[in-house]
Formats: structure tokens, sequence, C-alpha cells
């Protein structure tokens, strides 16, 4: 079948395109140094003090995830709109939606996967019990495919725009809130249930952002 | 095989308040050609995008049979690779098939696309085409960037190209020295 041979080839040149970074795209280290940064410079901001670090920390983590998901948005689907990829796909019969849900596969992998092999420094930092990191990190786990779900469906919507990439930030807050806020109050006492719900978030956001992304490529060729 | 087969149907193109081309028909059979003449900024890359199906004919429609390729100014390659992988990543795409015209390419396959030239891009863009197996080529001025021994070659793989069965739609301000070549001037479809 020749779809999946092409996406397959796509999904490499993703892969290799997001991890590595080139085409002025950062690649998976940017975000990794500032989700790090960020864990370091709290501690300097707030004090030492271990009771206080552990109570907020986890919040932190997800502020700072959140962030350090924004940070490559603009690169992550313009520089191929611009340079006719998604043309020259088109003409090939590959869906939109096909392209983007395999871009939507390969960022998680380059900024979901990194987050969560850093998040037991961060939670060192922080000084965050081992009971809190494994939430954190079933957090991350079921979070971030979302964070990557709706940072495409933006990277998309504003290809093309002038001032694309701060609107892009500005857009990408609003939709990412019920993560935040499901990540971050899983790890409240009694919070457990904030796992399924961040679950079904990221579910939500993987459904729809394929077909929002595509529809905002296709508005874009006009 | 079905054969190729590109028709447009009274199609017209308007770009934001402006209808630059309107009442365009006309029919390609297996191994036709037609050149979209006229001055820049007339509608020819809009017709060639409408024709692509990127673009949504304000009236009118299109019809096609036949897989389509597009050559125009964006080339698709990836700005760091060496041309040689850039070629290479759409050849997984369209299909292992050789490459039926040579476009002088062999000694630039190490080198990064973003270090080519203009003409040079032009060409790796060309040799995608030809080494696609699309049976209908769509082309945004292929001759641009083109010393007359590429132009040359570049009109000689369109020929060869419709020697088997394909068809040709070539959007050019240039002239054309095509045989039986079928040339429309979007001058005379202003609005």
């Amino acid at each position: 079948m020749r779809t999946g041979a092409a996406l397959r080839a796509i999904f490499v040149r993703d892969l290799s395109i997001l991890l590595k970074g080139a085409l002025g795209r950062g690649g998976a280290v940017l975000p990794l140094l500032f989700f790090l940064a960020v864990a370091m410079l709290f501690p300097f901001a707030v004090g030492p003090d271990a009771r206080l670090l552990a109570r907020t920390g986890a919040g932190v983590i997800w502020v700072a995830a959140l962030l350090a998901a924004i940070l490559p948005l603009d690169r992550l689907v313009e520089p191929d709109v611009e340079a006719g990829f998604f043309d020259q796909w088109a003409l090939r019969g590959l869906a939109e939606e096909g392209v983007l849900a395999v871009r939507i596969v390969a960022h998680w992998l380059s900024f979901g996967v990194p987050l969560m092999l850093a998040a037991p420094i961060s939670a060192g930092l922080l000084s965050l019990s081992r009971a809190q990191l494994v939430t954190i990190e079933q957090g991350l786990l079921l979070g971030t495919p979302g964070l990557a779900a709706i940072g495409v469906t933006i990277a998309a919507l504003t290809a093309g725009l002038r001032a694309g990439s701060a609107l892009g930030g500005m857009l990408a807050i609003p939709l990412a809130v019920p993560l935040l806020i499901f990540g971050a109050g899983s790890l409240q006492p009694g919070g457990e249930g904030g796992l399924a719900l961040l679950a079904a978030s990221s579910l939500a956001a993987l459904a729809i952002a394929p077909f929002a992304g595509g529809a905002a490529i296709r508005a874009g060729r006009e | 095989m079905q054969a190729a087969r590109l028709a447009a149907y009274d199609i017209a193109c308007r770009r934001g308040d402006r209808v630059l081309v309107r009442a365009l028909s006309f029919e390609l059979k297996a191994g036709e050609a037609l050149h979209l003449a006229g001055p820049n900024g007339i509608g020819k890359s809009s017709v060639i995008r409408i024709l692509a199906g990127l673009l949504r004919p304000a009236w009118g429609h299109v019809e096609r049979a036949g897989a389509l390729a597009l050559c125009d100014e964006r080339p698709a390659l990836d700005a760091h690779q060496p041309l040689g992988e850039a070629l290479a990543f759409w050849q997984r795409i369209d299909g292992g098939e050789q490459p039926r015209a040579d476009f002088g390419l062999e000694d630039l396959r190490e080198v990064p696309v973003g270090y080519l030239s203009t003409g040079q891009r032009k060409r790796a863009a060309l040799a995608r085409l030809a080494a696609s197996p699309a049976k209908v080529w769509l082309l945004d001025e292929p001759l641009n960037g083109l010393d007359t021994h590429w132009g040359a070659a570049a009109q000689a793989a369109i020929e060869a190209h419709r020697a088997v069965g394909g068809i040709a739609v070539i959007a050019s301000h240039q002239p054309l020295e095509l045989q039986r070549l079928r040339t429309i001037s979007l001058l005379e479809h202003l609005p």
C-alpha cells in the first residue's frame, strides 16, 4: 500500500527533523532545557523551604511542561507549508489529516518523551516525593499527547500568518488549560480521578486535532 | 490502465476581490500539451493550482484522470538535507522508479539543498517530477532560472513524457519549443 509507505517516510523525516532540529527548528533539546531551567529557577525564587517546594513543585512542573510544549510551535508546520511540502502531499492524494496525525506522534516523541525523562531531575530539584514523581510521570504520559495534539493544531492554524508564533502561544494556552488543571489536580490529596480526566481531555484533543489542523491547512491555501 | 485526461470547463479564478481569469475551457488527452501564456500576475499560477486541485475555482469545474504531479516555485526539498537524500524522500513516497531524464544532478547529490543555486534547485524539482509515475504534469514557470542548455533539457523531458502518453500543462511567460503545442493566452480570458 503506497499510502502506508508514504506516511512511514513522512514519519521518519518528521522525527529526524524534530529530534535533531533543522531548518531553523530547535529540535528536542530546547524545550527540554527550558523545562529543566524552570524547575531549577523556581527554588531560587521562592526559597529552599522543602515543604513549600514539595507542595507547589508539582504544579510548577506542569506549568513548565505546558510552556515547553508551546516553545517549538512556530516551526512545527509552517516551514513545510512554506516549502510546498503540504501541496506536494495533497497532489499525491495524502490527506492533510494523515500527515498531521503522523506529525502529532513525531512531535510527542520529540518533546513528550524527553520531558518524561527529565521529570525525575525536576522532581529532585523541587524535592518532590517518590509517590509524587510517579503520579507526575503518569500524568505526563497521559497529558503530553494532548499537548502535542493541541500544539500541532495551533501550528497548522497559524502557519502562514505573519505574527504566527506570538499568536500560536496565545491560542494554545487556553486550550491547554484543562490538561494543566487535571494534570496538577491529580497530585492533590484525593485527586486520583484527575488522571482519568486528563486522559479524557488528551483523547478529545487527539481526536479533533488532525481534522482541525487539516481544515486549517486547506483553508490557508485560499 | 486508464488513459490520462485533464479537462477544464468554463473555470474562473478569483483571488480576494479580484477576478483574474474567466471562461477558461480546454480538454487535454494523452500526449497533449498546453501552454498557458501571459504576463506576470495575470493568474497563470492560480490556474495551475486550480488544475492541481489546491485552489477551488470560483466557477466551473476540472476533470482529471490519472495522477498529478506539480513543479512550481516551491521545490519541497529540505534545505539542510543533501540533495540525494532530499530526492530520496520523495522517491520513497512516489515509488522507486528510475528517473527518466537526466538533469545533471549526479555531482550535486552530496550538496545540501540550501547551497544550490536557483537553477540547480529547479533542475532537482524537475528531476523529481520526471521520476514520479504521475501522468499529468503541471509546471509553473519550469524554465525560470534555467540556462539555455537545461531549458532545452527540460523541454526534452516534457516531450519524452508526452511520448509515453503523458499530459503537460505549462504556465510560462517564456516561449516554448514543443511539438504540437496548444497555447492559450490568459490575456484573452480577462474578466
